[in-house]
């Protein structure tokens, strides 16, 4: 496959990037919204690894590049299980509970993208709080 | 499409793997694949890091920690621990020394704080052997806008008024080299990419390779669209066999994708790369000399002019570049040459690559902007020096530098300034020495290198460097007088004077430099007052036989609970008496 201009060479570096956003997000620090997984026994057991799939599809699909999703330990709320924190710059961190595959993409879809709060699934004090 | 959530950055530099990183990789790989984690999580080998001294390293993203030293063993709890349940393994994370507090980001590091890179941009950042990853940073948008948007003398214009010099030592204006190629008249013209790193202690070209090859054809491309030429070469050193392979996998990547080969960006510019492969004299770095080499004749300096820009490969108009400097000058393409000159000093723009090594907690690759001291370099980035001994000295320049003490530390290091303190910027490799180092026996393994090194092809080189090391032998074996101080300044003076290239003229730069800072190291030989061996303090031995125990040649005497001695004649100055000895009875020599 040659590439015969720099529209194509462009076009390239676009579908490139995917392969090595993580990277970038990772190494950026400033304005990236931050999703903290709970990934420890209970979490992984009460299906987080679903829900951080969910929440990257999601952002995938939505096409956001501020938003970087990253497993943690126990958050402390095992009662509620798979927990996501969702850091946003300048503004509290709020944590989700019971988050299954559907409330991950609302988190992404309703938070993340319109700054919606999903009633049901906010849980009262965050991890840092707490 | 990836839907990779996590990318686990593997070091794959020559340091990294001779420290088993490939089997880390292996292990990762098929671990992820049991634990089934493999879809998820993507195992990416990367270019060096620069921070060998903690190698193996293991970056996770896009948690961005990073895990030192790591074993084949510990693959199992990282995956365990960090990837399966997102808990660090703290006993993996890097401890900064002096606050004793653990660092999962490279980013609050002293070693990475105040490093500024610009041509090890993408080391340890891409897959070395994945074009699309080298696309993904912008590769080969330098090339494509050079070609469909620029005429050759914009593009000299360009590296000109950047103030890009060359970094391989000579400190030569690169746009200016251009120029002069684009000039001579000819049909037929070169780039060459002068990767025979030479220099012991330094590896800066090599880690460039071995980690952002592409970045290097690229620039070449450049430069040939610049000078007129349609062909490059590399020439590198057989004795990188690593980055030869990253060279090879790119150079095909590249034509695959027709950013080599013909018509270009369809602009009808041609260009093509092949390597050479060099046998590893030292001498072959000389610009004259490398070209002899890769015609198939003797590795041996011609004098200039004629310039290789006038007559160089085959007798055409060539260029030759460092690697470093390639590395520079697609930034320089992409961000303006205003940006690069914004960054140094008034003479010396950009950044240097050093290689630091010796007697330094963070032994590794640094990327400076001109114009931070050496005290930075050692100290803050480098962490200060091993065992919290005293600071002796630094060797810049390899073979044909000098040494720089103490009191000049806080110079701040460009081309003319480190030249003003007696020394030369050379590559860039950095040799830290403590207080236990002997500065004649360094100038001497140094002048060993050159008169070993030396083509024989003038005289004062390949008898000069000869003699003066005979007289170096002498001194050290306590053989010698004060008279030899003096034919040794005599003949170096000379030498410098007379020889023909490069090497010569610089070869007794390490004795002349170390006998003007340390002249009482040297007379302490000449008067044979020096001693050579171990000595043990009989009010302080014990005698406990751990150093009897330890003595490799076994010249340690002694009874049980009664003091040691040590046999002069016999003893080799190893140490190891006094490594093992818990009562401070060993006295160094």
């Amino acid at each position: 496959m040659a590439i015969k201009s720099l529209d194509e060479l462009k076009k390239i570096r676009d579908a490139s990037k995917k392969k090595v956003d993580l990277r970038e997000k990772g190494e950026s620090t400033d304005n990236m919204i931050e999703l903290l997984v709970g990934m420890a026994t209970c979490g992984i057991a009460a299906g987080a690894r679903e829900t951080m799939k969910a929440l990257n599809d999601a952002i995938e699909e939505a096409g956001l590049d501020n938003v970087k999703v990253i497993q943690v330990g126990c958050m402390g709320y095992c009662h509620s299980e798979p927990t996501v924190q969702a850091s946003i710059p300048g503004k509290e961190p709020i944590l989700f509970g019971n988050v299954d595959v559907d409330t991950a993409k609302n988190i992404i879809d309703k938070y993340i993208i319109s700054g919606e709060l999903l009633d049901d699934h906010v849980l009262n004090r965050t991890f840092r709080k707490a | 499409m990836s839907n990779y959530r996590m990318h686990v950055m593997v070091c794959a530099g020559t340091g990294c793997e001779a420290a088993e990183s490939k089997i880390i990789i292996e292990n990762f790989k098929e671990e992820l694949k049991l634990k089934g984690y493999d879809q998820e999580i993507q195992v990416v080998k990367t270019g060096c890091f620069g921070f060998c001294g903690q190698g193996p390293i293991v970056k996770i993203q896009p948690d961005n920690v990073f895990y030192v030293k790591v074993t084949p063993a510990d693959v199992k709890e990282i995956i365990e621990e960090h990837i399966i349940k997102g808990r660090r393994v703290e006993r993996l994370l890097f401890e900064d020394p002096k606050e004793k507090v653990k660092l999962e980001k490279h980013d609050n590091m002293d070693f990475y704080k105040k490093q500024y890179r610009i041509a090890l941009r993408n080391c340890g950042f891409i897959n070395p052997e994945d074009i699309e990853e080298y696309i993904a940073f912008e590769g080969y948008e330098a090339l494509g806008k050079v070609l469909t948007e620029m005429q050759p003398e914009d593009v000299i214009e360009i590296v000109k008024a950047s103030g890009l010099r060359g970094r391989g030592g000579g400190g030569f204006p690169a746009g200016v080299k251009w120029g002069f190629t684009k000039n001579s008249p000819g049909d037929e013209k070169y780039v060459i990419c002068n990767a025979d790193e030479g220099d012991p202690g330094a590896f800066m070209d090599r880690s460039i390779l071995e980690g952002d090859p592409h970045s290097i054809l690229e620039a070449m491309a450049i430069a040939g669209y610049a000078t007129g030429a349609n062909s490059g070469i590399v020439y590198i050193r057989a004795e990188y066999p690593l980055a030869i392979k990253r060279l090879e996998i790119a150079i095909d990547q590249a034509r695959e994708m027709g950013l080599l080969g013909e018509n270009i960006f369809e602009s009808g510019f041609d260009f093509d790369i092949i390597l050479k492969l060099g046998a590893g004299a030292f001498v072959c770095g000389e610009e004259t000399a490398l070209i002899h080499s890769m015609e198939g004749c003797r590795g041996e300096p011609t004098k200039k002019p004629p310039f290789p820009a006038e007559s160089g490969y085959r007798g055409k108009p060539t260029t030759v570049n460092n690697v470093e400097t390639l590395a520079n000058v697609c930034p320089i393409i992409l961000k303006g040459s205003e940006w690069f000159s914004s960054i140094g000093t008034e003479t010396s723009k950009g950044t240097k690559v050093f290689a630091l090594a010796g007697k330094v907690n963070n032994v590794g690759l640094v990327e400076v902007p001109m114009g931070t001291t050496l005290r930075e370099i050692i100290f803050e980035i480098g962490g200060g020096i091993c065992d919290g001994k005293k600071f002796k000295a630094v060797q810049t320049g390899g073979p044909s530098g000098g040494v720089i003490t103490e009191k000049d530390l806080d110079t701040p290091i460009d081309y003319e300034s480190i030249k003003e303190i007696g020394s030369m910027m050379g590559s860039g490799g950095m040799i830290v020495m403590d207080e236990d180092n002997d500065m004649v026996e360094i100038a001497k393994f140094y002048l060993d290198f050159t008169q070993d090194e030396s083509c024989g092809k003038c005289t004062p080189c390949r008898i000069g460097t000869k003699r003066m090391y005979e007289i170096l032998e002498r001194l050290t074996n306590l053989e010698g007088d004060m008279e030899d101080l003096e034919k040794l300044v005599d003949l170096g003076n000379m030498i410098k004077d007379t020889a023909l290239c490069g090497l010569g003229q610089t070869a007794p730069n390490p004795v002349l430099s170390t006998m003007r800072y340390f002249p009482e190291e040297y007379e302490a030989y000449a008067k044979r007052e020096k001693t050579k061996s171990y000595r043990i303090d009989p009010e302080k031995c014990i005698g406990c036989t751990l150093c009897a125990k330890a003595c490799p040649v076994n010249c340690i005497t002694g009874k049980v609970k009664e003091a040691h001695v040590i046999d002069e004649s016999a003893c080799i100055a190893c140490g190891a008496c006094f490594t093992v000895c818990k009562f401070d009875a060993v006295i160094k020599p």
